[in-house]
């Protein structure tokens, strides 16, 4: 025990002191940092531009209409000629020129409106006049049919659907996408966790194969110590860098934010949204609905999640790493590793597609129900479909036991065989293994 | 003299490849006793399994009275033909940690640390990384790190590769004073001048058996077959050599010396001595050169593989 705890924190510290591993996970988060830091500094360097737009009126039914906004000030141009009017916003630098011809009937007047510019102007700009043109149309025929904003607003009624469940509580759309989203969210974490710390087993071990240190070492402790300490140490430097990575970035962002001046929650307006989805959110977005939002999102059982969470992520990752950690030890160099990654990466992927396209669609389905069994996909499947709960519309307990109790015996029965292909493999120079090989490695004593 | 280690019928099998096969040997307590054998022969197999690296299928071993068992481990030093050490760890650290798997406490590793790295006068080496040091250098931290944690049974597979002459010796010089102190060594090598000069005792594996064991000088004196190199001068010089060839086996020598006189190989008859030998020499002329020939370990390691 003494000297499993010795070679976890020489593993630990190995890994946390290694040059390149500092650089990553203070170079990571400062990259992103920037990275957001540019593009939200360039959007608004780029709305900042001042853009003027002259509006030539000849009609009477555009009068104060054009009030200078954000993304456009207004210029009114009275009694001039057209054609000086389109040379002078030309000579001013203006940013175009709306040109709104004479009429009587409105319909007619915006049909022949026209807008005057250098080049194809902005969508933001082209789509503030189409609004405030479409809008002042509207009311013009409002008025002429005497209808009045009353009726108007008792007409204006968005329908939506109430969702209930078979128990009789009420639920909202979107909900379930947003349960996936999280239970994706774990068990992407798993994934990349799996794939990138693994791999940093595998070469620690690759490490002490070529340095020659192996055999020093186990004639001090068993292989199996050497490979379990392996495994924790990297796994605990993988989390030091998770957690700093997390914390860091979420401080920079916010700091970066704060210091050009840009507040956090206009952030989230600002996020691309395509106009069809913001209006059913604005739509949906009365105070019932968020308060059903805020319902659904702490009925997710988080205890269960989280604990469930670490359950699957460490059982995965010790079944994942000590794989990890036989291809080391059965290779000599990095190179040999290419024809064993494939049947280790694959159920990876499998699960991770699978939990996209068909766990979302259907938590409870027979193929989300059969990988959230099967222990090789089970951490990551098992992670997307806990969000909707466990027992009654949720996983029934019966799935998520046996998934625990097979990942278990997995667990057991992998790191067993890892550790034999282990032993014998880190004594081996020199050939490059086949499978053969290596199950007959497996029979040795 | 009592046996620090005793394999008793030892077997092992790699697949279809038998490595050891049915070896017993026994190794007295406070001797360097040579493991040698061609390459390939299971010297190694049988050194991971004292180690505890890999286990017999067949037989077993008794380290000290008691049957192997994982207790043991700290009273054996190793270093193997295939070593090394972390590149990226500075010396040090990479000392105390090797110290400490070993099961030293880190205040008593540092303290021998320091004694050891100041009698190889190495103590500024501390902080520098392995990937910093010559390869000699790095033996020597690799040689200090076997010793270091005092054990009764030491051993060494090629020790001396990679050193310079001078640090060879230092190394030797080393190995010694251990045995003097009670260590038990088992010294594997090719280098058969090494162990003419260090071993005991010696056992020769070929093709997974034990062909020949025992103690150095008995089995010298097994090989040796009354054989003597003499030199004489004489002026019938061919004479001479037919007379001798009709008593005894007779071929030509080659040993350096002054003068151009008669060298021969002579082998006795069974029953004669060297006496017999050196009277009848001694009236046909002035003898300058009469030495037994011993077998170098060598010759016999040679011979005997040839033989098997």
């Amino acid at each position: 025990m003494d000297k499993l705890i010795l070679i976890i924190k020489r593993e630990y510290l190995a890994k946390v002191r290694n040059k390149s591993f500092i650089v990553l996970t203070i170079l990571s988060p400062l990259i992103i940092v920037a990275m957001i830091a540019l593009v939200v500094y360039l959007a608004k360097v780029n709305s900042e531009e001042k853009r003027i737009v002259a509006v030539l009126d000849e009609s009477p039914f555009f009068a104060h209409q054009f009030e200078t906004g954000a993304e456009a000030s207004f210029m009114d141009f009275r009694d001039i000629p057209l054609q000086e009017a389109i040379d002078s916003v030309h000579s001013l630098g203006y940013y175009g020129l709306l040109h709104i011809p004479s009429g009587n009937n409105i319909d007619s007047v915006a049909e022949n409106i026209q807008f005057y510019t250098k080049e194809s102007p902005s969508l933001d700009i082209l789509g503030s006049l189409e609004g405030k043109i479409s809008a002042r149309v509207r009311e013009e025929k409002l008025s002429t049919l005497q209808i009045t904003p009353q009726v108007i607003n008792a007409l204006d009624k968005n329908y939506e659907m109430n969702i209930v469940n078979f128990s009789g509580e009420k639920n909202v759309k979107g909900i379930s996408e947003f349960k996936a989203f999280i239970g994706g969210g774990f068990g992407y974490l798993i994934m990349m966790f799996i794939i990138i710390y693994g791999a940093f087993v595998m070469r620690s071990v690759i490490e002490e194969k070529t340095t020659r240190i192996i055999e020093v070492i186990i004639s001090s402790v068993k292989p199996f110590q050497l490979m379990l300490g392996k495994i924790i140490g990297t796994s605990l430097a993988g989390i030091t860098q998770f957690v700093i990575w997390i914390v860091s970035a979420g401080i920079l962002t916010y700091v970066v934010l704060s210091v050009m001046g840009i507040e956090i929650d206009t952030m989230h307006s600002r996020a691309n949204i395509s106009p069809e989805a913001m209006h059913t959110l604005e739509a949906s977005a009365s105070q019932d609905t968020i308060q059903l939002y805020v319902n659904e999102l702490v009925k997710i059982p988080w205890g269960t999640l989280i604990v469930s969470f670490l359950l699957y992520f460490s059982l995965g990752y010790l079944i994942y790493s000590s794989i990890y950690a036989a291809i080391g030890a059965a290779v000599d160099n990095e190179t040999d590793t290419q024809q064993f990654m494939f049947p280790v990466i694959t159920p990876l992927m499998l699960a991770i597609y699978v939990g996209f396209f068909s766990v979302f669609e259907n938590p409870n389905g027979p193929i989300a129900v059969a990988f959230s069994l099967f222990p090789l996909t089970s951490p990551i499947v098992m992670m997307m479909r806990l969000p909707g709960g466990v027992g009654g519309a949720g996983v029934p307990w019966w799935q998520l036991i046996t998934s625990i109790l097979l990942l278990i015996l997995t667990f057991l029965f992998i790191v067993w065989l890892a550790a034999k292909i282990y032993r014998v493999g880190i004594l081996m120079y020199g050939k490059k293994p086949s499978y053969k090989e290596i199950y007959r490695w497996l029979k040795y004593k | 003299m009592p046996n620090l280690l005793v394999a008793e019928n030892v077997s092992k099998t790699f697949g279809n490849h038998t490595a050891l096969n049915n070896v017993s040997l026994e190794i007295p307590e406070g001797t360097i006793f040579g493991l040698l054998g061609p390459n390939g022969a299971g010297k190694t197999t049988f050194i991971r399994i004292i180690n505890q690296i890999t286990y017999p299928d067949k037989g077993k071993v008794i380290f000290n009275g008691n049957p192997l068992n994982p207790d043991h481990i700290k009273m054996i030093g190793y270093l193997p033909e295939e070593r090394g050490l972390y590149k990226s760890m500075k010396v040090g650290e990479q000392a105390l940690y090797l110290a400490q798997l070993k099961g030293m406490s880190k205040a008593d590793a540092q303290k021998k640390l320091k004694y050891w790295f100041e009698r190889l006068e190495i103590g500024d080496w501390w902080n520098k990384k392995i990937q910093e040091l010559s390869k000699g250098m790095a033996q020597k931290i690799q040689f200090v790190v076997t010793v270091l944690h005092e054990p009764k049974l030491l051993i060494f597979d090629e020790p001396f590769s990679g050193f310079d002459p001078i640090n060879a010796n230092l190394i030797k010089d080393e190995i010694l004073r251990l045995k003097e102190n009670g260590a038990t060594v088992i010294f594997s090598t090719h280098r058969m001048e090494s162990v003419e000069e260090l071993c005991d005792h010696i056992a020769l594996i070929n093709k997974s058996n034990k062909i020949l064991d025992g103690k150095l000088i008995d089995i010298k004196r097994e090989f040796k077959n009354g054989t003597f190199e003499v030199g004489l001068e004489t002026l019938q010089k061919e004479p001479l050599k037919k007379e001798l060839e009709e008593k005894y086996t007779v071929t030509d020598a080659h040993f350096k010396s002054l003068g151009d006189e008669l060298k021969l190989r002579v082998q006795l008859k069974k029953g004669e001595t060297a006496n017999d030998l050196l009277a009848h020499l001694s009236s046909r002329g002035m003898i300058t050169h009469f030495v037994e020939v011993v077998p170098t370990a060598n010759e016999i390691f040679i011979e005997t593989v040839k033989r098997n």
